[in-house]
């Protein structure tokens, strides 16, 4: 019993506890509406699982691969707004490439598609990392630039055109099923792991939170933290090129200008509603995949009740500003009772009368802009 | 000061000013960058294209970036803290669509005017509540921001609504003929331009010659300094969103009155425009350093290259967001150069 107790106390700790409640009331809002909303149903024919459920763990696959990606990003205390860009990209490369090949079922196009896409991204993101070590540019511009071009990029690569292809095995990636489960979300499953396993169980992780704390710091004790944050960079690029493989994949079609417009956005929303700072400094890839699965609830939540779907976004602010509250109300509280766990978080946490006193890093409060500045000056006097 | 430095008389107690100024103020030198570039273009098109030094081109261009203008010198008071602001675009579509509805609902289009500049703070209001009382980063909170404008655009209408022929709003828009050239070659201003003018000469005066003003320049240089020197911080962080949403107010009255309709898809993208040149006219996204002048020229750098690429033809509409993120970076690359010198 008090283990039950003690770790109810953990849960409601976490920073994405309040995203699992708002999961949950989400999923509680279409069961009102529909009572059989989360009913699981087997294909008889196929045997497959089929069922709203199945529809939102497949609709969150490409928002996980971002925001994965950009949960590394904003640990080392950078941004990477290309990511939709980057996704436009990959579909791009994908859909050139396959949309001349009449073998339809050819296994070896679609390795080779889904091989070029990522290299592609995997370079655009290692531009993003040189732009942002090498030439010392901030992380919110580089990116802004990659962005733009980014979007450029893709419509060269198609002549602006929206380009479709027939393959097979690639249609599979969105669309297929195995072992009654959607691939899409399988694969995301893996590379979620995978990524997760690489990083946490490897010393990967802590030196990119340590970048994140303090890169001058950091490379005193002995990292190097150009490679880190190139090797950041592109893996949030390849990250988005799968998401963008998954995109076009599901609908074997790429919209230049609408494939992944704004997803960053999402990603960036996901990650911090998994309670890991914009500051940098940490990051938390249990928060980031409730985060992710909580937009692609709302995502499936607000069409299924019927409202516009150009009215999402109202719905994400009030998602955004009620969970920003109660992180900042629920980590302000702790602070003041259990002295013990205080922690440094992102929205500093308290009202802005106990800020002065409370603030740990006080420059880090700010974001990554301010950071930036604190880094710069602290690289230029250990020249 | 840096507009001064392009004219071609040199005389001598002016030389040594500059000489001052040089020594004094590097973190001048992007602005002043920014204003030799935007004259190569100039020089540029009128040499390989021409005209592009006539009455008519150069109005155009006021013209048709008057609102850029106006959510330009926002997003510098905002940048100039070290903040951001994600949300102008959206609060243009909301501002536009609500405007314009109400004014088909028979509002008085005088009130109406206003009431859009109004919602405009409203969601500033927000924003710096959000950032400043909740503690939230202003990434996140104009994000927010951003979405609630842009769905709340969204649920009041997702088809274009028209203004009608005769609606005063659209006097905004009223041509004035300052110079009549032959044929269509004109100066004319609007109503929206002089707006422009007005907001921009509000906030040189406001950056330079108040105490608000200074402020933000003091929180952009180190929010913890100001704080300590007993500075108003909370309630100028506040006020300085509340300006940039009103200010995209009011850009939207000036881009409706021109288009003379509205819809839930204006504006995207905006945001990025109004930092692009925040950024190229010489403003630190750091916060502390930049000048609202240097945003203006940032403005029309951006509003000439889209003549330029127009009157060239031969460059590929695809490209053209592929020429954007390449100024920017260009822009971004010599403040680094110059602001990193300056430090070491």
């Amino acid at each position: 019993m008090n283990g039950v107790r003690a770790w109810l106390r953990g849960l409601v700790r976490r920073q994405y506890f309040w995203g699992i409640v708002a999961i949950l009331l989400l999923l509680g809002l279409n069961l009102i509406k529909d009572p059989t909303y989360l009913a699981i149903r087997t294909n008889p024919a196929t045997g497959n699982l089929a069922g709203n459920l199945l529809d939102i763990l497949r609709a969150s696959a490409p928002i996980l691969m971002i925001s994965i990606g950009m949960a590394l990003v904003i640990a080392t205390g950078g941004i990477d707004l290309s990511v939709g860009s980057l996704m436009a990209v990959a579909g791009a490369v994908c859909m050139e490439f396959l949309n001349p090949i009449t073998d339809a079922s050819s296994v070896g196009a679609m390795f080779a598609a889904v091989g070029l896409a990522l290299l592609l991204a995997g370079v655009l993101g290692a531009v993003n990392g040189v732009l942002v070590t090498v030439v010392g540019l901030q992380p919110f511009i580089s990116t802004l630039v990659m962005m733009l071009a980014g979007r450029g990029v893709a419509k060269v690569i198609t002549s602006g055109q929206n380009t479709t292809a027939v393959n097979e095995p690639f249609r599979w990636i969105a669309n297929g099923y195995l072992v009654r489960f959607p691939v899409v979300f399988l694969i995301a499953v893996a590379v979620v792991v995978l990524v997760a396993l690489v990083v946490r169980r490897s010393a990967l992780g802590l030196m990119i939170e340590a970048i994140g704390i303090n890169r001058a710091a950091s490379r005193m004790s002995g990292i190097k933290p150009r490679g880190i944050i190139i090797s950041v960079y592109v893996m949030s690029g390849m990250l988005a090129g799968i998401a963008g493989i998954f995109a076009v994949s599901s609908v074997m079609t790429v919209d230049v200008s609408r494939t992944g417009y704004q997803l960053e956005l999402d990603a960036i929303l996901a990650v911090v509603i998994g309670g890991t700072s914009l500051a940098g400094g940490k990051f938390s890839f249990g928060g980031t995949v409730v985060g992710s699965l909580l937009i692609a609830t709302l995502d499936k939540t607000v069409v299924f009740l019927g409202v516009s779907a150009a009215a999402t976004p109202a719905f994400k602010a009030a998602v955004i500003i009620v969970l920003c509250l109660l992180q900042s109300d629920v980590r302000a509280l702790i602070r003041r009772h259990l002295p013990g766990a205080a922690r440094r978080g992102p929205a500093g946490g308290g009202p802005a009368s106990a800020a002065g006193r409370d603030r740990e890093v006080p420059a880090n409060q700010e974001g990554p802009a301010n950071q930036e500045v604190t880094a710069t000056r602290q690289r230029e006097v250990t020249v | 000061m840096s507009t001064l430095s392009t004219e071609p008389a040199a005389r001598p107690a002016w030389l040594d000013r500059l000489g001052h100024a040089w020594r004094t103020r590097r973190a001048a030198l992007p602005t002043l960058a920014a204003v030799i570039i935007f004259i190569g273009m100039v020089i540029y098109g009128e040499a390989v294209y021409g005209r592009i030094l006539q009455y008519n081109t150069i109005s155009n261009l006021f013209v048709n970036n008057a609102h850029l203008i106006i959510i330009a010198v926002g997003m510098t008071f905002v940048i100039l803290m070290g903040g951001i602001d994600l949300s102008v675009g959206a609060v243009i579509a909301f501002s536009s669509v609500a405007g314009v509805m109400l004014v088909n609902a028979g509002w008085n289009p005088w009130l109406v005017m206003v009431l859009m500049v109004a919602m405009g703070g409203g969601f500033g209001a927000l924003s710096g509540v959000l950032i400043q009382y909740s503690r939230v980063q202003p990434f996140i909170a104009t994000l927010a921001t951003m979405f609630l404008a842009r769905g709340l655009a969204s649920m009041l209408s997702t088809v274009p609504e028209r203004l009608p022929e005769d609606s005063p709003v659209r006097l905004v828009h009223y041509n004035i003929k300052l110079i009549d050239g032959p044929r269509v070659n004109d100066l004319i201003v609007t109503p929206g331009v002089i707006i422009a003018a007005l907001v921009v000469a509000g906030a040189v005066f406001t950056l330079h010659r108040t105490q608000f003003g200074r402020t933000i320049y003091a929180i952009g240089g180190s929010e913890q300094s100001a704080q300590l020197m007993g500075l108003r911080v909370a309630r100028t962080k506040a006020w300085a969103y509340v300006i940039s949403g009103s200010l995209a107010g009011l850009a939207a009255v000036v881009y409706t009155s021109r288009l003379g309709a509205a819809q839930n898809i204006t504006g995207i993208g905006w945001e990025l425009d109004a930092i692009a040149a925040t950024v190229i006219g010489g403003t630190l996204l750091t916060g502390g350093a930049g000048y609202v002048l240097g945003s203006v020229v940032g403005a029309l750098v951006l509003g000439l290259m889209t003549v330029l690429i127009t009157r060239d033809g031969s460059i590929p509409p695809e490209a053209t967001t592929i020429i954007t993120g390449g100024i920017l970076l260009v822009f971004v690359l010599l403040q680094r150069a110059v602001v990193g010198r300056k430090r070491a």
